[in-house]
């Protein structure tokens, strides 16, 4: 029982940090409907601008500056480089970020070199928060709950309350008729995609002494986060939350408890071949969750897209 | 890829250079390792181990055979063992006697196979095979031939001696062994198995499983795990990204016993666990370089140091290998016929720089040598690794380290 508590706070901490990920994402691509194949590229250059920073001033101005860097250098992307590959149609745009996603991880071997990189907590949060059952849930973690949750109240504030949030949901699907009203629309995009990228950069700080600073760490989350936006669907702010959550959930589940395929297949009626070893069917037989764990979001995925292909909370038709 | 480029130049230019001026007189051992992708970090570190032991190790004693000089010539196989083969025939053309190459067990099966093939067609310029680093140990038992010789101790040695200092800890009852699935993760587990159920029968193995190797973001609910088993010992293969990740996870949600490793050193990965690891990193390795074994062991690592700051010596071994290898040449009186060599390396005793002594076992080629348990510490470090502070320092040692330990090897001798 005390285990099921721990790993709903496990599974909490990495789906918060998928969503902060995610929520940029869909939201450019809402916009644009370009997928930023560079997204995790910014998170990755959050994490080194903030152990850059860290050095000099400290995890705090780290966490408040390298966000906004990574911010204005993603805005600069938009401005300079989507903007102009735009017109030619979405293939090239895919192109372009595509291999921004490379040049960025190159530039990052470049500079840093390839080793990890000691980017550490601050000191005033490395300490036991609490501990269930011997379990302990470090302060880092608790913080990592709290900037997320503030992050996601902030934006779902911005997007449905105010008046900006009002133009952005409007360029979503009128992007013609906002310009003709007199907004500056491009002005729009080049903002949606820096506060996209500024949140990658958030996740990529506070990420960075958990799941350490490495050239392959952008490789690494980058591919759950597509998976995330197409489960919860795509444009949806609610969506990307609730998939990244499940996402959270469903890995940390199925990585801590060991449940075998075995008892599955025996539950459903099967005998277990005698000469495991030489069947054909052995591979099937000895998975456990643990092994599977981090392709399960895969699998939903596909399931998602054959009965929901809109996602769970997407609004567009299939 | 721009280190690899420089490398390639200076490689060329340096050969050029000798081809001119004292062609006769170098003995070139090339080196086949990672010098770009992933691991290139590794490659570039003991590719920077082998020049400097050959220079001030050899070299600048005046050379062998009355002055021949060594030379490294490195050739970037990206680890992949296709592109190996195709490194060693160039080395082979360009008339190389000698092939050093450690990282990937898989490299190393593929090169042994290799030259004992090429050895056989063409008896007139055979090479040798030193494997400074792949601990597979197939290599020296069913795939063993003449021409491999192993300076590492295997990842059977290692976990004796491992299983060894566990065994002596009364307070040892339950072990937890985890590791990336492939088969060096499945050989560390195989052989912690077996020994602690030789040594330590009481021992409760409370967890032996694999995760996928680099694909894992966040080691939490395999820590979870760990807790929840009250193990108190952890014993991991894991390099790279997954031992810092697997390390950080589990003495971040309050584990505090030992976790014994392989490779939890050097790399970026010692400064990255810093503080934390002090008091449970543990970590089997050959060559002490904490405390140093001797003076002439300091003058080495300062000087190594003065000329790589940013550089550790990781690979102890790297200077037997070379120190060795001199004595052979010099004892076989020729560095063109590789027979008499690989005989004179046989059975050779050797006073190792890093203390205490070596042997080449005849039977199958594998080096006896002391195996170390080191600790992860930041007291008492000499010289620290990643300039960090922190390095590793010997608590036990197990001197030569499984000198009986049977082997299958049946070697075919020219």
């Amino acid at each position: 029982m005390d285990l099921i508590l721990v790993n709903l706070i496990d599974g909490l901490v990495t789906g918060l940090l998928l969503f902060m990920l995610s929520a940029g994402l869909t939201l450019i691509f809402s916009m644009m409907g370009v997928l930023n194949f560079a997204h995790a590229s910014f998170y990755m250059l959050g994490a080194y601008f903030a152990f850059q920073i860290s050095m000099a001033l400290g995890f705090w101005m780290g966490l408040l500056l390298a966000p906004l860097i990574v911010g204005v250098l993603g805005a600069g992307v938009e401005r300079y480089g989507l903007r102009r590959v735009h017109q030619y149609g979405h293939v090239p745009e895919l192109i372009f970020t595509f291999g921004l996603a490379l040049l960025i991880e190159e530039l990052v071997q470049f500079i840093w070199g390839k080793n990890q990189m000691p980017y550490e907590a601050p000191e005033i949060l490395q300490f036991t928060a609490f501990a269930i059952a011997g379990n302990s849930i470090p302060a880092y973690k608790i913080f990592m709950i709290f900037i997320s949750v503030i992050i996601f109240i902030g934006l779902l504030w911005v997007l449905t309350r105010t008046r900006v949030g009002m133009i952005i949901q409007a360029a979503l699907t009128y992007p013609k008729t906002v310009e003709a009203l007199g907004h500056n629309v491009p002005l729009i995009f080049m903002g949606v995609f820096g506060v996209g990228t500024a949140l990658a950069g958030v996740a990529g700080v506070i990420a960075g002494p958990v799941l350490g600073t490495f050239p392959g760490m952008a490789f690494v989350l980058g591919s759950i986060v597509f998976v995330t936006i197409v489960i919860g669907g795509l444009g949806s702010l609610w969506g990307a939350l609730v998939a990244s959550l499940l996402i959270g959930w469903m890995t940390t589940f199925a990585k801590s408890y060991n449940l075998r395929m075995e008892d599955l297949l025996t539950w459903l009626g099967f005998t277990k071949p005698e000469n495991i070893w030489d069947s054909a069917w052995r591979d099937l037989w000895t998975i456990t969750s643990p092994q599977i764990a981090d392709i399960l979001p895969y699998i939903l995925m596909v399931l998602i897209l054959i009965f929901r292909p809109y996602g769970l909370f997407g609004k567009r038709d299939a | 890829m721009r280190k690899s480029i420089t490398l390639g130049v200076a490689a060329a230019l340096t050969l050029s250079v000798s081809s001119f001026s004292v062609a006769a007189d170098t003995i070139k051992i090339a080196f086949i390792d990672p010098l770009s992708g992933p691991f290139a970090g590794t490659g570039v570190n003991g590719l920077h181990q082998y020049e400097f032991a050959a220079e001030e190790l050899v070299n600048k004693k005046g050379g062998v055979l009355g002055g021949d000089m060594f030379e490294i010539v490195a050739f970037d196989n990206k680890i992949s063992p296709k592109e190996s083969l195709i490194q060693l025939q160039v080395a082979i053309d360009q008339g190389i006697r000698y092939i050093a190459q450690g990282n990937s067990s898989g490299v190393a099966n593929a090169l042994t196979e290799a030259i004992d093939k090429h050895n056989r067609r063409n008896p007139e310029d055979r090479v040798l095979f030193l494997n400074y680093s792949a601990v597979d140990p197939a290599l020296t038992n069913d795939k063993c031939n003449f021409w491999h010789f192993r300076f590492d101790a295997n990842a059977d040695i290692k976990m004796d001696a491992l299983t060894d200092v566990i065994a002596e800890d009364t307070g040892i009852t339950k072990v937890y062994i985890i590791g990336q699935d492939y088969s060096f993760g499945k050989a560390v587990a195989a052989a912690a198995v077996r020994f602690i159920g030789e040594k330590r029968p009481d021992i409760e193995i409370v967890g032996n499983e694999l995760h996928p190797i680099g694909k894992v973001k966040d080691f939490t609910p395999y820590s979870r795990k760990i807790m929840a088993a009250e193990t108190d010992a952890i014993i991991t293969g894991n390099w790279g990204a997954d031992m810092l990740g697997l390390g950080k996870s589990v003495l971040e949600n309050g584990y505090e016993g030992p976790i014994f490793t392989y490779y939890a050193a050097a790399d970026g990965i010692t400064a990255a666990f810093g503080e934390t690891g002090e008091g449970s990193l543990r970590l089997v390795a050959e060559g002490q370089i904490n405390p140093p074994a001797s003076d002439a062991a300091a003058a080495y690592y300062e000087s190594f140091k003065a000329k790589y700051p940013d550089g550790n010596i990781s690979q102890a071994r790297i200077t037997n290998v070379i120190e060795m290898l001199a004595k052979a040449i010099e004892e076989a009186g020729t560095a063109t016929d590789v027979v008499p060599v690989a005989y004179a390396l046989e059975g050779m005793e050797h006073e190792s720089l890093w203390g205490g002594s070596v042997k080449m076992r005849e039977v199958d080629h594998q080096l006896i040598q002391d195996v170390h348990i080191h600790a992860h510490t930041g007291d008492d470090i000499t010289f620290d690794y990643d300039n960090s502070g922190f390095g590793i320092k010997v608590e036990n040692t197990v001197t030569m380290a499984a000198m009986d330990s049977p082997t299958t090897c049946n070697m075919r001798r020219p």
